[in-house]
């Protein structure tokens, strides 16, 4: 029996699908066997990110409402054959799905995958409560400004109101450089208004610009920071104890020497 | 250099403590769910209950959350104009 997580925040473009696609990537290169579903019905985006939107034939209502069969719809990535995604609906919209159906659907996925990751729309709506239906676990991904931060908590509020789903916190998009001058909340900072556990910190990178207009996701590349970020949450949600990797402003030989070391251990 | 002035003065004017600041004020209105409206009722209430008391600067009361340590406290600021002899003989 699987694993369902759910990625979520409240507020729009703060790292969630990129989140996803990452740390689904990480999980079956790490040899599980992973789904991802895109409960984004409308504002389908997994796709394009996974660079797998020629391939789409069914879609995630098209299952729930029994016009195609779970095996048909899923589509297998072009990098691992352990890895799988179940697109959201373009043409339709959040009212066309039932929290309900979700934790049937979700929980017949667990029986066969190793992790099934949920990509939650934004909001606190009937998208946020579908997509949460069926997870075991949730990740909030919050970037540090004060907008992302207040939709943040209360998510997390009405998460731990149903008592179901012990929060997890992901900062995503931080900035080494306006840490530094105070210009930007620190992790410190975040975890303290928050209160919730952190599993990962991810950087601000052009790599994941870059990733996302390819549809390779960054965490296969060795070189991006971020991806080296997601790497270590993929460790983690796999049980491992990782280390929080140091933020750092400079990539030069000495800030990478000490990044390699400081990770190494 | 700028980043040692920084430390060794303190930079209270740091966007981040500006936004850390009214973060924690929005969040203790986002989860005590007390809306601007509520908090308006609130306060009009309190007027009236210590009105029967003394008499009260409506203009100066103030009611707000404020943080104590580590600990929430709602704080209202009441100028008082005269006690009034009656409650005083209660
Ligand atoms: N760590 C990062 N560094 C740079 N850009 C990022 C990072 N994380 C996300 N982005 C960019 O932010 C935008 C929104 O990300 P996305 O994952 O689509 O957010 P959401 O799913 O929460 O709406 C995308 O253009 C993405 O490339
Ligand atoms: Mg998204």
């Amino acid at each position: 029996m699987g694993e369902a997580i759910v990625i979520t925040s409240g507020k729009g473009g703060v790292g969630k699908t990129t989140t996803t696609a990452n740390l689904g990537a990480g999980l079956a290169k790490a040899g599980n066997k992973v789904a991802l579903i895109d409960a984004d019905i409308g504002l389908r985006n997994l796709d394009v990110v996974m660079g797998l939107e020629n391939r789409i034939v069914y879609d995630l209502v098209d299952v729930v409402e029994g016009f195609a069969k779970l095996k048909h719809a899923l589509i297998k990535d072009k990098r691992f054959e352990n890895l799988y995604l179940l697109p959201a609906a373009q043409t339709r919209d959040k009212t066309a799905v039932t929290p309900d159906q979700m934790r049937d659907l979700v929980g017949q996925m667990k029986a066969d995958f190793d992790f099934v990751l949920i990509d939650s729309p934004a909001g606190i709506e009937q998208g946020f409560k579908n997509a949460v239906a069926g997870a075991d676990k949730a990740l909030v991904v919050a970037t540090p400004e004060v907008s992302s931060v207040r939709d943040a908590d209360r998510i997390i509020g009405l998460l731990e109101a149903q008592e179901k789903h012990k929060p997890f916190l992901i900062i995503n998009r931080i900035r080494a450089d306006m840490v530094k001058r105070g210009d930007m909340m620190d992790i410190d900072d975040m975890i303290e208004i928050l209160a919730i556990e952190l599993l990962g910190v991810v950087p601000e990178d052009e790599a994941i610009v870059v990733s996302t207009n390819r549809g390779e996701p960054a965490v296969l590349n060795p070189q991006s920071r971020a991806g080296e970020a997601y790497r270590n949450i993929v460790r983690r949600l796999q049980g491992e104890n990782v280390p929080m990797m140091k933020l750092e402003d400079d990539a030069g030989f000495f800030g990478r020497l000490r990044k390699l070391m400081g990770f190494k251990g | 250099m700028f980043d040692l002035f920084a430390k060794v003065f303190g930079r209270d004017d740091a966007s981040k403590e500006v936004a850390k600041e009214r973060l924690r004020l929005v969040l203790v209105h986002d989860r005590t769910s007390l809306s601007p409206q509520a908090m308006e009722n609130l306060k009009n209430d309190l007027l009236k209950v210590i009105s029967e008391y003394m008499d009260i600067d409506d203009q100066g009361f103030r009611v707000d959350f404020s943080r104590h340590d580590d600990a929430m406290a709602l704080v209202a600021n009441i100028p008082i104009r005269s006690v009034k002899r009656k409650s005083l003989s209660q």
